[in-house]
């Protein structure tokens, strides 16, 4: 059955190029998808969803794909099936363009759902890689502004992270002499003096991927000028691999490499949430503004797998650093689509232009103003609680005879980054709706229904997850 | 049927074409292309009945007979003769649609007249490179060899009134004729090491304790062994122990000599020249088909040295692995900064055979476990003629229809023609090593074996390399879909042969991306 969720988007991108409808045929996958995500949310132990075939017998190379017991794939496979239907919903593709804009959309998400539950660490390798293609392509045609450089580089950095990484997985698979990641797993770390070297190339590999400080120049300019549905796959759901790969892998099979790399990474972490927030904070357009919020935000997840890394045993930082990548990822697309929206509606992104949208769009300003909310961590939205859990579970080894680590004093210090986002994220609110209207807001038009449908699904998600996060926390055992 | 019936029928092949031009129609000569992929098609289906020596049947007088020395036939030689065959019939079949550029630049520029050799041409060279799968002789190699390159030296100069074609023939010649020295010279030298140009014999004389021993277990009875000369036999007792400087002397002339064939350092500078300049169907041969026929030859020479207890088997790897990281960072680097489309592909041609020869340097012996480096280098190259071919039919035709083979020439392509971009993206992503290509396997397998053996520094030239690799391809890919086209250029089209090919190719690329067991199995 997870071959279906995989192959269903690249049949439909296949038969979009091969002449079908583009968005009926995206609208019929995505929407397959997402019941059959929510289905797996539901049933994740049915042995029905397994799927494997062996693909070269030396080395032993499957095409498996399953859902770990641990239920942190059936998240990611939630996640990545409400951004896809989202995405897919709320984008408008050029003229003339339709087919690259919908089969692109599909072919990312596939490689997305791909990777989460692939069980086999070539084809989680690869299924993300499968994934990147299209992105490129997507912001080097259809792009904003100065599209091909931004394209070339993304191309070039997320080329080159790739290569970092699989190195460090090939390492890690001749270590463990496997590429079975259950395999890896059930045999538990791998030899001591390989450790370090892996946990780097991991970490290194990984971070380029979610754009750790101090390689995160890549994403606010892409995500910037990317087409909407692909800033928010990217942003939601694609980035989202490198940290479920440093949970999945590095984690439980690295663990003392991850600890010799503990402090460096706490700076790093750091680096994300303060520098890249002071840099939010001089942002002059919305977009840009979205791409470095969405870079600083990773570091509060790096936190939590910082928090992994000092104290393995942590039984709360796991599920913390999975709500908070959900909770991102929903409120990170709904705030990339809800953008395109205003962009088309008015024109321009310059806070300059904009302001006083609440008057000619009041369901806009509240959409917008409820996702500025979760991702400012405002209690009874899916991200506070995410946020919480990360900074309680940096505390979870204190003792306090031994005086404070490095992890509890990196959250002691990266707390102050939540007022940071607070102030970007309110200054943005006002700036773009409230106060006097200009030229390019007055005679915007309110959103109709069927603009608002994919907002709307995604707030409903933020609202039930923050005001009962045990209907995700209930599947992460 | 005995194996080398498959040459004979081949050579007989060419010949039979050779009638059909010379009796055939004057003004239409394509359909001795189409009829030369057909003999090649039925003589690639009776590659798969061909046995050697062991598997025939009771009392065959042919089995005893003392071509085996000189010949031999195993899955190997079955592969690169299967390999040889598929890549003359893409090469021909190539050619039937590029005959519009070979008749303007050939005598008569407004007739097919003085185009039917080239059809025939090709299928010569192709019962040297099936002959070159079988060698087991440093003598008979050296002849199968001479008959693809002087094949090849008509085949670069073909389009006689085109000045590049001529300038690569004559570069393309000049550099073969040093060649072939450097291989004489080195054979020269192993017979003057070991006394023997059988490569089982050499191979024997190397290893064991008693070097005399298994030398005249290799020539078999006393009645052989007694044509041996005193000298010889001295030789032969004396080498291995003195560290046979001799012998490594003349290992390095032929390494340096097959160097040339694969397009490795140190005898890469012909290639983009000669590349560049011809005729695109035997770019595509030479690129391909001479590439291979190049590494089974150099596989068979390298079996016996690099076999356990070889006392050369150290030094030799080091010299692989020199060549190996050295060809990696010419190819792929300057790869980097070309501007016309053949060119890079003769860059990443010499980038490939980088990775190919660090297979080779990264040396392990068939065995149940590993996947040994011959598979490794076979399954790279079938990959590699899957994504070339195509690239070459798809820029043949751009050439044909645009004028140009500059990689501006397909700015816009995604607009013009979206198929056609779609497929030649895949391809370079093949290329470049994209997971759930083809390519990726190839290079996955040739990191494995590296990483497994140790060679981290070619390990980290080739990170370099393929990152690089990643970088060219990708210009092409960002010209065709990110550039916007010049207002004239027109929409490519393919033609039918051409479309089926490229189509069926690109597909394979995919099937094979995600699953390889298929290309794995033909290999043995």
């Amino acid at each position: 059955m997870l071959l279906v969720l995989v192959l269903l988007p690249i049949l439909a991108a296949f038969a979009i190029l091969a002449g079908a409808k583009p968005r009926t045929a995206a609208l019929v996958a995505s929407g397959i998808n997402f019941v059959l995500g929510i289905f797996a949310a539901l049933q994740p132990a049915a042995p029905y969803w397994d799927f494997s075939v062996n693909v070269v017998s030396t080395p032993d190379i499957n095409l498996s794909l399953g859902l770990y017991d641990d239920g942190m794939s059936v998240v990611m496979l939630l996640l990545a099936v409400i951004v896809t239907l989202a995405a897919v919903l709320s984008g408008k593709a050029p003229e003339g363009r339709e087919k690259l804009y919908y089969s692109s959309s599909l072919l990312i998400s596939s490689g997305a759902i791909g990777a989460f539950v692939a069980t086999d660490l070539f084809f989680f390798y690869a299924f993300h890689e499968l994934a990147l293609i299209p992105t490129f392509l997507m912001i080097g045609m259809l792009g904003r502004g100065d599209r091909r450089t931004t394209a070339w580089k993304i191309t070039i950095y997320l080329g080159f992270g790739s290569l970092v990484l699989l190195a460090g997985l090939l390492w890690l698979a001749s270590a463990a002499g496997t590429f079975s990641i259950p395999e890896m797993m059930a045999a538990g770390p791998v030899a001591a003096d390989a450790q370090k070297g892996i946990a780097a190339l991991l970490i290194v590999g990984f971070g380029i991927l979610v754009s750790l400080f101090p390689f995160h120049s890549w994403a606010a300019p892409a995500y910037a000028s990317a087409p909407a549905p692909t800033s928010m796959l990217h942003a939601g759901v694609l980035k989202k691999f490198g940290l479920y790969g440093l949970l999945r892998l590095a984690v439980p099979l690295v663990p003392s490499g991850l600890q010799e790399w503990l402090v460096p990474l706490c700076v790093l972490l750091l680096g994300n949430i303060l520098w890249v927030g002071f840099v939010t904070l001089n942002q002059k357009r919305l977009d840009t503004m979205l791409g470095n919020s969405s870079v600083m935000h990773m570091g509060y997840i790096f936190l939590a797998i910082a928090a992994l890394a000092a104290f393995p045993e942590n039984d709360l930082a796991k599920p913390a650093a999975i709500l908070l990548m959900f909770a991102h990822g929903i409120s990170i697309a709904m705030l990339f689509g809800l953008t395109d929206r205003i962009e088309r509606k008015t024109g321009s992104l310059e806070f300059a232009d904009l302001g006083g949208l609440a008057k000619p769009m009041p369901g806009l300003a509240f959409l917008f103003g409820l996702v500025t909310m979760a991702s400012i961590g405002l209690p009874g939205l899916a991200n506070f609680a995410g946020e919480v859990m990360v900074f309680i579970s940096s505390f979870r080894n204190y003792d306090p005879a031994a005086g404070l680590g490095p992890v509890q004093i990196t959250c002691i210090i990266a707390i102050w980054g939540v007022v940071i986002s607070a102030v970007y994220g309110l200054r943005a609110f006002r700036n773009t709706f409230h106060g006097p209207t200009r030229p390019a807001t007055e005679n915007a038009s309110e959103l109709s229904l069927c603009e608002r449908a994919p907002a709307l699904l995604l707030a409903v998600v933020l609202l039930a997850v923050g005001i009962f996060p045990n209907l995700l926390l209930s599947l992460l055992r | 049927m005995p194996a080398y019936y498959l040459e004979a029928l081949t050579v007989a092949l060419g010949i039979a074409l050779l009638m059909l031009e010379a009796f055939g129609p004057a003004h239409s000569k394509r359909h001795i292309g189409i009829f030369a992929a057909f003999g090649l098609g039925l003589i690639f289906i009776a590659n798969f009945f061909a046995v050697g020596p062991e598997g025939a049947s009771e009392g065959a007088a042919w089995a005893q007979w003392e071509l085996w020395k000189l010949y031999r036939f195993d899955n190997t030689a079955r592969f690169y003769k299967g390999f040889a065959l598929v890549c003359t019939v893409l090469v021909v079949l190539m050619s039937v649609d590029y005959r519009s550029i070979l008749s303007r630049f050939t005598d008569q520029p407004e007739s097919e007249a003085s185009t039917g050799e080239y059809y025939a041409l090709p299928v010569f060279a192709c019962a040297g490179m099936m002959w070159m799968a079988s060698a087991n002789d440093l003598a008979a190699a050296f002849v199968a060899l001479e008959l693809v390159t002087i094949t090849f030296y008509i085949l670069v100069a073909y389009l006689r009134r085109n000045i590049g074609s001529l300038e690569a023939g004559v570069k393309y010649l000049i550099l073969g004729a040093l060649s072939t020295g450097f291989l004489v010279y080195g054979i020269a030298w192993i017979y003057g090491a070991t006394g023997t140009m059988n490569l089982d014999a050499i191979g024997q004389s190397l290893v064991g304790g008693n070097q005399l021993a298994a030398f005249e277990g290799a020539v078999g009875t006393a009645a052989e062994l007694s044509s041996v000369t005193p000298q010889t036999r001295d030789a032969v007792a004396g080498m291995v122990s003195t560290g046979n400087p001799t012998l490594l002397f003349g290992i390095g002339l032929v390494l340096v000599a097959l160097a040339f064939k694969i397009g490795a350092v140190p005898m890469q500078v012909w290639i983009p020249d000669v590349y560049q300049g011809a005729p695109t169907p035997t770019t595509a041969f030479l690129s391909v088909g001479s590439k291979a026929a190049g590494f089974v030859l150099l596989i068979r020479f390298l079996e016996p040295l690099l076999q356990t207890g070889s006392p050369v088997a150290r030094q030799v790897l080091v010299m692989l692995a020199i060549l190996a990281g050295a060809t990696l960072l010419v190819g792929n680097l300057a790869a980097m900064g070309q501007t016309n489309f053949k060119r890079l592909l003769a860059y990443s041609s010499i980038a490939h055979a980088g990775f190919l020869v660090l297979a080779l340097a990264a040396w392990t012996p068939m065995s149940d476990g590993d996947l040994s480096s011959t598979t490794t280098v076979g399954f790279y190259l079938a990959t590699y003629l899957i994504m070339t071919m195509a690239t070459f039919f798809v820029l043949a035709q751009v050439r044909i229809q645009t004028g140009s083979e500059q990689i501006d020439a397909f700015n816009g392509l995604g607009k013009r023609s979206p198929m056609l971009a779609l497929a030649l993206t895949i391809l370079m992503a093949g290329m470049a090593g994209v997971p759930l290509t083809v390519g990726f396997w190839g290079k996955f397998f040739v990191f494995a074996l590296a990483v497994h053996q140790g060679l981290w520094w070619c390990v980290a030239l080739a990170t370099i390399g393929a990152a690089a690799g990643f970088y060219y391809y990708f210009k092409l890919i960002r010209a065709m879909w990110w550039a916007d086209a010049a207002d004239a250029s027109p929409a490519i089209s393919l033609p039918t042969i051409s479309r089926v090919v490229v189509t069926t190719l690109t597909v394979a690329v995919i099937i094979f991306g995600v699953f390889p067991k298929p290309l794995l199995w033909l290999l043995g």
